[in-house]
């Protein structure tokens, strides 16, 4: 439970973009706006789903809020305090404290067992042995991989390999947890498996972000925020956002 | 995360990816056991050298002076000293009476020469002359029987005292004392056998050798022949101003006006000493050079293989860094695996080296000081460092996002 936790219970926000904006320099001049001074605000708690086109800078919004990347205008504050300005290593103690990844390819480490895969973060904290391994093991018992703990990642079928990802991603009590396309290799039935398990996740009172590109999953969150031309296209709670498409739907019947 | 954790964590990890690439890992693990192997070789050959060196030329003795024709360490300028006059056997009196800093003076004139013993032969035998003197000049011991008196050695008796590589050829099962030798046909009693005094430099033993009063060996071979006197000087100490006084003797001797310069030498064990001390040193930087190319050339090919290691993990490092792991984590998995490899090729060649110097020890005289090992196993670990350290930074510095996309 590190500090970052208890002061995003005092304000409630987890995260803050205040008119955020990146610009690639591609050389020769010239550069690539992929976030236009996006503001946003995320409270502790929501599950929500960030959608849009490939090229739309969802992808861009990803790394920001991850601290994989730095905006280059604006103000980041994560927990309260501003990461938009920090260097390599400070960014690197706010993801291992305070963010659990889950991403489309699972991106375990293939020549480690599930166990020391989900250790991974909890030795980067600095915790001894016997604790990060009590621990970890508690988190695949919970992703009810409390049987295979010594399989290595090609040993397990992709459904078990995201379960392992996502007991890596909790396992030192984040701030929130960013998935991205966390069903995309995954056939649906499995998929589904764990979209179910992020609801519950969420109901446990875990900050939750999913980026995708499908409907029906982002249809699993709370709320949603579209992303075009990287602003801010929509940004509706689930019920609303499910009127809008109706509408959206009935004007192209029309047409 | 605490420099203990980080680093049991970076073994592990490089542990396992050392593992992971068994024949990659040992392949380049031979570069650096070739290198090892060469290095430690030529220092156990170069300590060798020292070593036997210090045992042989501490058979000439600290604390003796020889006077000869020639400098032991001449230069160029050898053609100088050829017309010099021979030194002469008789000076050993005249410098026993004059002079007070000397404690023994043996004149010692020496040829080759063939002893035989009944059927028994042994040829290439050196055959000295000299006086009752000589035991004590050289401090030599005897294991058997015993040195020959001062009136033995004045008179011409044949009497000899011979080596132990001499005694082991003629008399193989029975005590040498008391027996009759030929010696170039002559007949010589046998007084006593001295104590084993090893090789010089492992190139000739001097324990083959025999030796008869001076009268004797004049006797076979005439008197011109230029001699050694060889001059125990009564202290370490005094040897410079004994060195001195036998100059003046010698002077006298030869009758050189003051303008003259010296016609004889005065020779001591410190001249071999530098001399060896300059040659070993300048032929050992050179070796040691030599050699150290091929562990640069290993440490290339570890520089090499990491830059390989670290390109085909982008990904986990990207995997590493998004889960936590800062620059200094990463750079220190990198550095530690370098080391391993390294540190483990410098093991083996050091075991590899320690029978092979055994090997080499038959021709040339080698030495493997404790020393010598733990430099090789930290130069071997130096080259880990050094060449993983430029792969190693470039892991660090691997911008996650982009580490992460690689495929």
């Amino acid at each position: 439970m590190s500090n970052e936790n208890t002061d995003a219970a005092a304000n409630g926000k987890v995260i803050e973009l205040i008119k955020v904006s990146k610009i690639y320099d591609m050389g020769a001049e010239v550069q690539v706006q992929a976030l236009s001074e996006i503001s946003l605000t995320i409270e502790k708690g929501e599950y929500v789903a960030i959608m849009g086109p490939s090229g739309s800078g969802k992808t861009t919004l990803m790394n920001i809020l991850g601290c994989l990347d730095t905006p280059t205008s604006g103000k980041y504050l994560f927990n309260g305090i501003d990461v938009s300005d920090m260097d390599d290593n400070e960014l690197a103690r706010v993801r291992n404290r305070g963010i659990g990844f889950v991403f489309q390819t699972f991106n375990l480490i293939p020549r480690s067992d599930a166990l020391h895969n989900v250790e991974l973060p909890l030795i980067y904290s600095g915790i001894g042995v016997e604790e990060r391994r009590a621990r970890a093991k508690k988190m695949l018992e919970m992703v009810g991989l409390g049987e295979r703990i010594h399989h290595k990642p090609n040993e397990l079928s992709g459904g078990q390999r995201q379960r392992v990802a996502i007991a890596r991603a909790l396992v030192n009590n984040p701030a929130i947890i960013l998935a991205d396309e966390p069903t995309g290799n995954l056939d649906s039935r499995t998929g589904d498996e764990i979209m179910t398990f992020f609801e519950e996740l969420h109901a446990q009172g875990n900050t939750i972000i999913l980026v995708t590109h499908e409907e029906y999953i982002a249809e699993h969150a709370k709320r949603i925020i579209r992303i075009r031309d990287g602003r801010i296209e929509s940004d509706l709670p689930i019920e609303k956002n499910h009127k809008a498409q109706m509408t959206k739907a009935a004007e192209k019947v029309q047409k | 995360m605490t420099l203990g954790v980080e680093l049991r964590e970076g073994f592990k990890i490089s542990f396992a990816a050392v593992m992971a690439n068994k024949v990659r890992a040992v392949l380049t693990t031979l570069g650096i056991i070739i290198g090892i192997v060469s290095v430690t070789l030529m220092g156990a050959a170069i300590e060798g050298l020292n070593r036997a060196f210090q045992n042989s030329i501490s058979s000439l003795g600290a604390d003796v002076l020889y006077i000869q024709k020639w400098p032991w360490v001449a230069g160029e300028e050898w053609w100088r000293y050829r017309n010099r006059r021979d030194i002469k056997p008789e000076y050993a009196e005249t410098i026993k009476k004059d002079a007070t800093l000397a404690s023994a003076v043996a004149p010692v004139q020496g040829r080759m020469g063939t002893v035989k013993y009944g059927d028994l032969t042994a040829s290439n035998v050196q055959i000295f002359g000299t006086t009752a003197d000589y035991a004590l000049v050289t401090g030599m011991d005897m294991a058997d029987g015993r040195f020959f008196t001062d009136q033995e050695g004045r008179g011409d008796r044949p009497l000899v005292v011979i080596g132990g590589d001499v005694a082991s050829k003629l008399f193989p099962n029975q005590d040498p004392v008391g027996k009759t030798i030929k010696i170039n046909g002559l007949s010589f009693r046998i007084l006593g056998v001295y104590s084993k005094q090893g090789s010089f430099m492992g190139m000739f033993s001097l324990d083959n050798r025999v030796i008869i009063p001076l009268g004797e060996f004049e006797k076979m071979y005439g008197r011109e022949y230029g001699a050694t006197i060889q001059v125990r000087v009564v202290s370490q100490k005094e040897m410079d101003d004994a060195k001195e006084e036998l100059r003046g003797i010698m002077r006298k001797l030869r009758k050189l006006a003051p303008d003259q310069p010296d016609d004889f030498s005065i020779n001591q064990q410190d001249l071999l000493t530098n001399a060896f001390g300059k040659i070993t040193g300048v032929v050992g930087a050179v070796g040691i050079f030599v050699t150290a190319l091929s562990l640069f050339v290993g440490g290339i090919g570890i520089m090499n293989i990491m830059f390989v290691s670290v390109t085909e993990r982008t990904k986990e490092i990207g995997i590493r860094k998004a889960l936590g792991a800062r620059r200094q984590t990463i750079l220190l998995q990198f550095l530690i695996e370098a080391s391993l490899i390294c540190l483990s090729g410098g093991i083996i060649g050091l075991g590899l080296s320690y029978p092979l110097s055994m090997l080499v020890d038959k021709f040339l005289p080698t030495a493997m000081p404790v020393s010598l090992a733990i430099i090789a196993i930290l130069i071997s670990l130096l080259v880990g460092v050094i060449s993983g350290i430029v792969p190693a930074y470039r892991a660090s510095r691997l911008d996650p996002v982009e580490a992460l996309r690689y495929e």
